[in-house]
């Protein structure tokens, strides 16, 4: 299903006829944002950053670190975004003072671009209000930054200690890194999603091929994924390793010149099926078959990668009508506002409480571990985020399994892991053997 | 970022061996962030291994496996080792966030393949990050690793960015 072409590293600079190739997708916006011609992978560069973002559990400590240290401005306040999006509510007398403190320094500093609690998750809020643009150079206090990529932006999480140094100059280094392009043909089968196919990709090339290096979709199948469906495989791409992962413009990519690439894999969506990620690594991935029927205490339906419009409705779509299986928790938190009221308008978040679902507020909910939904040990949750490592959401004794919003829906509705194609199939409540 | 004062480049120490996608949410489980930073250092890598936050020692050296530092960007990671006195971290491989947070820092990172998988735990190990050299329990084994770069020894010569804006503040006034 997917090839695997290892290029050698001599080709790397030059195209087979010896004229200096075409630079990936990374290499030109790192080129552009340090202001030269040309890049080659492995070198150091200086760079302009372009749009910086950050979040509530790192704004007081990166903007308090600039102020310990006498930075009276930011270098250009108007590229800085924060976003209230993790603790949210607060939850802590701790977290609300470290959060009022936040919003005290992010009015010295000037930024106007500052997002309130319940506007919803960073990554969400940044492409809902235009704060990147299509072949930016992003950085972000958080990991998932390479969600910008589904945009053609170079997205990437970086300390808050850089993220301080790059607000106050307005640069940051960077080594420019090799690319591995990942080309996509086809379309998806029923009831499989572009969470399958990160998934897929994560148990194909595992996180360490794409370790520091850019990964580039393009094709066909590349070129028929909608903006949420990039979302949700840009944003897994850090769990590849990828410093990027990049969808640049439709065609820039010319699939058959592909010179210059560290490796490349190919995709037929069309061949892909439910996949699931088990404890306690997001490569550990499996058909949905091998885990059905593996009792479930929670279900989580939210986070940056999988809390949108269309996951929601994908869920909605199966609980409509229906009720989850009894001892079930099911957690929704749709992942920004936005998402949150046409989801009220389209009667999906009534048909999710019918169907015995908790909806939250706006934000990351439960997805990293902080609030709204812990595990206890022994308990087992699937949800449609992206990290699956022990601990992450709570009690380290507590397994966390990831899945696509169709994948969960079928689960909540039968307490156990379920194949979402089986549902689609018969159209009634799958009765799963215990 | 120039005339860096010259960082500290060889360390020996106790290893403390770890195996590989030792995770951000190891280093720093979620659920403290907001916690007195005592409490959260009694809780580092307590889900790999729970003796460790108790018993590391000042210039003890963590060895680990691939991947080490994956997961989120939060740099309590990095910090909390260097908080508990950890001198060095040398994994077969590191996730690309945690390394630059480490180095941000001035903790160093070396990556060094092969080392998880030939130090002992609690064996003494020498390192040279200059040289990219780690040799093991007195010479039993020498590794080759990676060099670290020189814009990045620079940061470390510096002892991290925060005395860098520190510099650049002061420039500015
Ligand atoms: S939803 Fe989860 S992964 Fe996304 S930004 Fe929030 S905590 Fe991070």
């Amino acid at each position: 299903m997917a090839a695997n072409e290892e290029v050698e590293p001599e080709q790397m600079g030059r195209s087979p006829r010896g004229a200096p190739r075409r630079m990936t997708a990374a290499e030109t916006i790192l080129a552009r944002a340090a202001g030269v011609d040309r890049v080659v992978p492995g070198e150091y560069v200086v760079a302009r950053i372009d749009a910086m973002m950050m979040h509530d559990i790192f704004a007081a400590d990166v903007l308090g670190m600039l102020e310990t240290a006498g930075i009276e401005q930011l270098d250009d306040p108007s590229r800085a975004t924060v976003v209230f999006d993790h603790m949210v509510p607060a939850p802590s007398v701790a977290a609300a003072e470290h959060q009022a403190k936040a919003r005290q320094l992010v009015r010295r500093y000037g930024i106007e671009a500052f997002f309130e609690i319940g506007r919803g998750i960073c990554h969400q809020v940044m492409v809902e209000e235009d704060r990147v643009r299509p072949g930016d150079l992003v950085v972000g206090t958080d990991s998932h930054t390479t969600t910008y990529g589904a945009l053609g932006a170079a997205g990437c999480g970086i300390g808050s200690s850089e993220m301080a140094y790059a607000l106050a100059t307005g640069e940051l280094w960077f080594k420019v890194p090799e690319t591995v392009l990942v080309r996509l043909e086809g379309r998806f089968a029923p009831a499989v999603a572009a969470k399958d196919l990160v998934l897929f990709l994560l148990r194909q090339i595992g996180s360490s091929e794409a370790q520091y290096r850019s990964v580039e979709h393009a094709g066909p199948g590349a070129d028929s994924l909608s903006l949420a469906e990039r979302m949700t495989v840009a944003n897994m791409g850090v769990e590849m390793g990828a410093k990027f992962s990049l969808f640049p413009a439709a065609g820039a990519t010319a699939a058959h010149e592909a010179t210059g690439y560290a490796a490349v894999h190919e995709v037929d969506l069309a061949t892909l099926s439910p996949q699931v990620a088990v404890p306690h690594h997001v490569e550990n991935v499996v058909d949905v078959e091998e885990v059905a029927g593996l009792r479930l205490d929670q279900v989580f339906l939210g986070s940056c990668t999988n809390g949108r419009i269309e996951d929601l409705r994908e869920a909605a779509a199966i609980l409509r009508g229906r009720k989850i299986a009894p001892g079930l928790r099911l957690i929704v938190t749709p992942a920004s506002s936005t998402v949150y009221r046409q989801a009220a308008e389209e009667g999906l978040l009534g048909d999710l409480s019918s169907a015995g679902a908790i909806i939250e507020g706006p934000g990351c909910g439960p997805c990293f571990g902080g609030h709204l939904g812990l595990l206890a040990a022994g308990e087992r949750c699937l949800g449609t985020h992206n990290r699956n490592f022990r601990g992450r959401m709570g009690s380290p004794e507590g397994e966390i399994y990831l899945a696509s919003p169709a994948t969960a829906a079928a689960s909540a509705l039968a307490g156990a892991i379920a194949d979402p194609r089986e549902l689609a199939a018969t159209g009634r409540r799958q009765e799963v053997a215990k | 970022m120039t005339n860096a004062p010259r960082p500290t480049t060889r360390f020996r120490g106790r290893a403390w061996l770890f195996g590989p996608d030792i995770s951000t949410d190891m280093l720093s489980p979620g659920q403290y962030v907001h916690d007195p930073v005592e409490i959260r250092l009694r809780h580092v890598l307590e889900a790999a291994r729970p003796e460790f936050a108790s018993q590391v020692r000042p210039g003890d050296i963590v060895v680990a496996g691939t991947n080490f530092g994956c997961g989120s960007s939060r740099e309590s990671a990095p910090q909390h080792l260097k908080d508990l006195g950890v001198a060095l971290v040398v994994a077969d491989s590191f996730a690309r966030i945690f390394s630059r947070n480490a180095i941000a820092l001035g903790l160093p990172v070396l990556a060094c393949s092969g080392v998880s998988t030939t130090v002992n735990d609690h064996e003494i190990v020498e390192v040279d990050v200059v040289e990219g050299q780690v040799t093991v329990g007195d010479g039993r084994a020498l590794l080759h690793a990676d060099r670290i770069p020189a814009q990045m020894l620079d940061v470390l010569g510096h002892g991290g960015i925060e005395p860098m804006l520190l510099a650049l503040g002061r420039k500015k006034e």
